[in-house]
């Protein structure tokens, strides 16, 4: 499975994929100890048959994301019986086009935490180092596909939660613009925030899925006409007049410190990426931005997401779906539910979100957040003027052990700047372009809205000059 | 020392429109239970509003109908709260902009016009209903996410009086914009109201208090008449402390108003825009078009009866009160129809059939056309009254112009020269009488009338008939 879905299309078509559902369904169940999936359906089965790349490709799904008949429970107990009637548009779209989804993958709990490490079932692993995270939340979907497991994935990306996972698992992470894939049957996290994008291990496998998901969908107001919109034919075998940018405040070493060895390792390897870049033809340039800016990115998204969140999970009261609470009076059962239901970490989201909501603090807080969020996204369309997108490293290391989790500081300027995509609804993509410690890195492009073509081709040609793509995880021993 | 109420109301009432506000199930709650639901309306995960048109329109119809300030852009905000009729955790709501402000509707209270000032006019969905029984309660969803317009006055009005008679326009506007039945019997229109007293001269207002959720025009009042009772003997009696800035609730049982909660434990619905739905414009060529379905208001209606027209105000409601009688009313005055009498004709005549057959006007066969064929002929003294009202049930009951019954066997004589000519014969062949008449025998005179209906089979018009004589007899 270590395949491009082209290629596993040309198998399908010669009637040689007959087994590769069956394969795939087996690799997730021999995956169990690194914990990618809360449901492998074991009947899922290529039932629907057209002349789309997708058919009779397998994929999983990341536990957030509605699906019919299968259980969904964002690695929530607040939902862990809970089974939907319906699927999201994007499982629709591609069932209809004969895609099959084997499972549902884990994921931290409602989409909150950023680690892997915090889903209802246990924390997941990465498949380079069992003894380190995938990053999060969309774990376990970025955690079978650098497996082998599965061609592609699908998840769901709030702050980075697709490109951080990505870059620690060495694949490939694309968050399209808001609106262009519908969000209808993903369970809202932040909702001005939240995208549903894709995983793959290249990022022509990316364009594939996402040309097969997006579009205007009735079901969901905010998402967006994207006929004149096809990735897959904007790839090109050369760039000409490409400009990226990267942020001085962000990548050079001079700007911190007490820079670590892995910090400047990471650095480093970001300076050759850009030098690959140049060799393909793109010209990258240094920009800087206000380095006070750049620090509030990371109480903003909390702050936003927060708020969002507490008012969308609302809905998780155990009264018409989830398990019963315990208890007198109506109150008693909702607070029961919930009391037992969520992690301290979403807990402790929820009462600042409903502390930053509360009235007397909205002005201080939410209202601030928005004016800084809208801030940040004027600086960077304002880059966007003058270069194609912007070139950033996806981090400062390689995924972090699962028992330092807790030593990480979590406001690194580096650490966090990928949440600017989700605050302008800017397409953002992660290739990998090395590794540190055996373990994967990665480098985020981002571009202006509905510039996906773009933002691809330009990922497109630069991971050519480099080894990663297609590689498939292996412990190193 | 008099105290002077001054009173503010919020109004919720539901749209007639097919579909929920922000779903596809139908809106139509008197059903079975939990029949007509989308997955939204119960909050499943993953499930997103759109915002239904239908009722975009009609909340913006209402807003136009009310005279309002309309936004630029249409937005809705979150209202943030648990309960479990609420099943999102949150309603969507209007807050930071609503659909209109700043409006008036005119309400003509003894035959006085009056501005009630309009706060705002905002979109919004319902909550599920409830049931409860003693150990537990039964929720039936058909009613969540129904849409409701929520009407804010200024605090304006100063009597039980001036509230229902805003109430009962308010409620033939609706009615008359078709943008909601209206009908307080299924609970399509629910009330908060705010209440305070103040001395007479005195400007600052008094201690406000909350009334919450009265279902009917007539608790309305019962709640606003008791709490200016209890809040009047509080401040007569120097326990102005008594009145404190809280919520209540009117009980229908002791028709007394009861204490809820006080302000200081007020909630804090924690409003933010909603994300799930996009900005939209609303151009001006939409509000014109909007504009242009308003038709003209019960109270300008009731204005024009009134002081236009002289109607009586029991003729005015009863015109008034159903959009298509006014209309019908005001196509029979256009024809040329004495307004008097097309009001006479219409709430006697045509609305006694109407309750009888129960059809609306709509379906009734004469048309203001039809109508002004009979009447003329009364004007014209060809029928009389009994004819007219003869020649009315027999073309409802044939379905056939009036007109078609103006023969000459049922037409009224009025003509001078031909019932001359009868009374003339008729005082020839009978000069005994005659006699007798005019030597002093004034009862005589009802025997001549008698004799001309009889030759005319009482088709004789009885005024000139009885003038005629008169000449006659007197020569």
């Amino acid at each position: 499975m270590s395949k491009t879905i082209e290629s596993l299309a040309q198998e399908i078509q010669n009637k040689k994929g007959e087994s590769i559902i069956k394969e795939a369904i087996a690799k997730a169940k021999a995956s169990k100890e690194y914990n990618f999936f809360v449901t492998i359906d074991e009947n899922a089965s290529n039932d629907i048959k057209t002349n789309n790349l997708l058919s009779g490709i397998p994929f999983a799904t990341k536990d957030n994301l509605s699906t019919k008949g299968i259980l969904s429970t964002a690695s929530s107990n607040t939902l862990k019986d809970y089974v939907p009637f319906f699927d999201a548009t994007v499982i629709t779209k591609l069932k209809e086009l004969g895609a099959v989804n084997i499972g549902k993958t884990t994921m931290d709990e409602l989409g909150m935490g950023g680690t892997g490490t915090t889903a209802a079932t246990g924390v997941v692993k990465n498949p380079w180092d069992k003894t380190r995270i995938t990053g999060g939340s969309s774990a376990g979907s970025a955690g079978c596909v650098a497996s082998g497991i599965v061609p592609f994935a699908l998840g769901s990306d709030t702050g980075d939660s697709i490109r951080k996972p990505a870059a620690y698992c060495g694949v490939v992470g694309y968050k399209p613009t808001y609106g262009l894939v519908s969000r209808y049957g993903l369970f809202a996290f932040a909702s001005s925030l939240d995208h549903v994008g894709t995983l793959t291990r290249n990022v022509k496998d990316a364009a594939i899925v996402v040309d097969a998901i997006k579009g205007k969908d009735d079901k969901d107001m905010t998402s967006l006409d994207s006929s004149d919109i096809n990735l897959v034919a904007s790839l090109t075998e050369k760039l000409d007049n490409k400009k990226l940018c990267y942020i001085k405040e962000i990548c050079n070493i001079e700007e911190y410190a007490n820079p670590s060895e892995d910090l400047k390792y990471c650095l480093n390897n970001f300076k050759e990426v850009l030098k690959k870049c140049e060799q393909i033809g793109i010209e990258v340039e240094e920009v800087s931005v206000d380095k006070s800016l750049l620090a509030a990115i990371f109480p903003t998204y909390r702050i936003i997401s927060c708020a969002e969140a507490t008012s969308n999970y609302s809905n998780l009261t155990g009264i018409i779906f989830g398990p019963r609470g315990q208890g007198k009076t109506v109150e008693d059962i909702m607070m029961d539910h919930r009391s037992k239901g969520f992690c301290s970490l979403i807990k402790r989201r929820f009462i600042i979100g409903s502390y930053i909501l509360q009235k007397e603090n909205q002005e201080k807080y939410f209202k601030k957040a928005q004016k800084v969020r809208r801030l940040i996204v004027d600086k960077i369309n304002d880059l966007f003027t003058k270069y194609d997108g912007l070139i950033l490293p996806c981090s400062g290391s390689c995924a972090p052990k699962i028992v330092k989790i807790k030593d990480q500081k979590q406001d690194d300027i580096l650490e966090n700047h990928l949440a600017i995509g989700n605050f302008g609804g800017f397409p953002s993509i992660s290739i990998p372009c090395g590794f540190l410690h055996n373990l994967p890195i990665g480098v985020n492009i981002t571009g202006k809205v509905l510039d996906d073509a773009n933002v691809l081709n330009i990922a497109y040609n630069l991971e050519k000059t480099m080894n990663y793509k297609n590689q498939i995880a292996k412990e190193q021993k | 020392m008099k105290y002077i109420p001054t009173i503010g109301l919020e109004l919720h009432c539901e749209l007639n429109t097919k579909s929920k506000v922000f779903s596809k199930a139908i809106n139509h709650y008197n059903e079975i239970p939990n029949s007509h639901i989308a997955p939204l309306d119960m909050a499943y995960p993953g499930t997103l509003p759109v915002v239904n048109k239908e009722a975009v329109h009609k909340a913006l119809k209402m807003a136009l109908a009310l005279h309002c300030e309309i936004p630029k852009i249409l937005m809705f905000d979150r209202k943030n709260y648990y309960y479990p009729d609420l099943p999102k955790g949150y309603q969507i709501t209007q807050m930071e902009k609503p659909i209109g402000i700043n409006g008036y509707l005119e309400i003509i209270l003894n035959r006085q016009v009056k501005k009630v000032l309009i706060h705002d006019i905002h979109l919004e969905e319902d909550t599920a209903s409830m049931d409860h029984y003693d150990d537990f309660s039964l929720l039936d969803y058909n009613r969540a996410g129904v849409p409701l317009v929520e009407i804010v006055t200024e605090p304006c009005l100063h009597s039980s009086d001036e509230v229902i008679a805003y109430l009962e326009t308010l409620r033939n506007t609706f009615k008359y914009c078709d943008i909601s039945d209206a009908d307080t019997k299924l609970g399509q229109i629910r009330c908060d109201l705010n209440i305070s007293m103040q001395e007479e001269n005195v400007e600052k207002l008094g201690t406000k208090v909350e009334i919450k959720n009265i279902n009917s025009f007539a608790n309305v009042k019962n709640a606003i008449d008791y709490e200016i009772k209890r809040q009047t003997a509080a401040l007569e009696n120097g326990k102005k402390e008594e009145i404190t800035q809280e919520t209540r609730r009117y009980d229908d049982e002791t028709k007394t108003t009861i204490s809820m909660r006080q302000k200081s434990e007020s909630i804090d619905y924690k409003y933010f825009v909603e994300p799930n739905i996009p900005k939209i414009k609303i151009t001006e060529e939409y509000i014109t078009e909007v504009q242009k379905e308003v038709p003209q208001l019960p109270a300008a209606r009731m204005q024009k009866y009134l002081l236009e027209y002289n109607l009586s105000e029991k003729d005015a409601q009863s015109l008034i009160k159903d959009k298509n009688i006014s209309d019908y009313f005001d196509e029979c005055v256009a024809l040329g129809i004495n307004p008097q009498l097309a009001a006479n004709w219409i709430t006697v005549n045509v609305t006694g059939v109407l309750n009888k057959e129960d059809i609306s006007i709509k379906e009734f066969y004469l048309t203001p056309k039809m109508l002004k064929q009979i009447i003329d002929k009364i004007n014209d003294k060809t029928i009389s009254s009994k004819q007219a009202k003869d020649i009315f049930n027999q073309a409802l009951e044939e379905k056939k112009e009036p007109k078609e019954f103006f023969t000459s066997d049922n037409m009224q004589i009025s003509d001078d020269k031909k019932l001359k000519e009868i009374i003339q014969n008729i005082l020839a062949n009978n000069p005994s009488q005659v006699a007798d008449y005019k030597n002093g025998k004034d009862n005589l005179f009802k025997y001549f009338v008698g004799q001309v209906m009889k030759e005319t089979k009482g088709k004789a018009n009885p005024n000139i008939t009885s003038n005629i004589l008169k000449e006659e007899l007197n020569k």
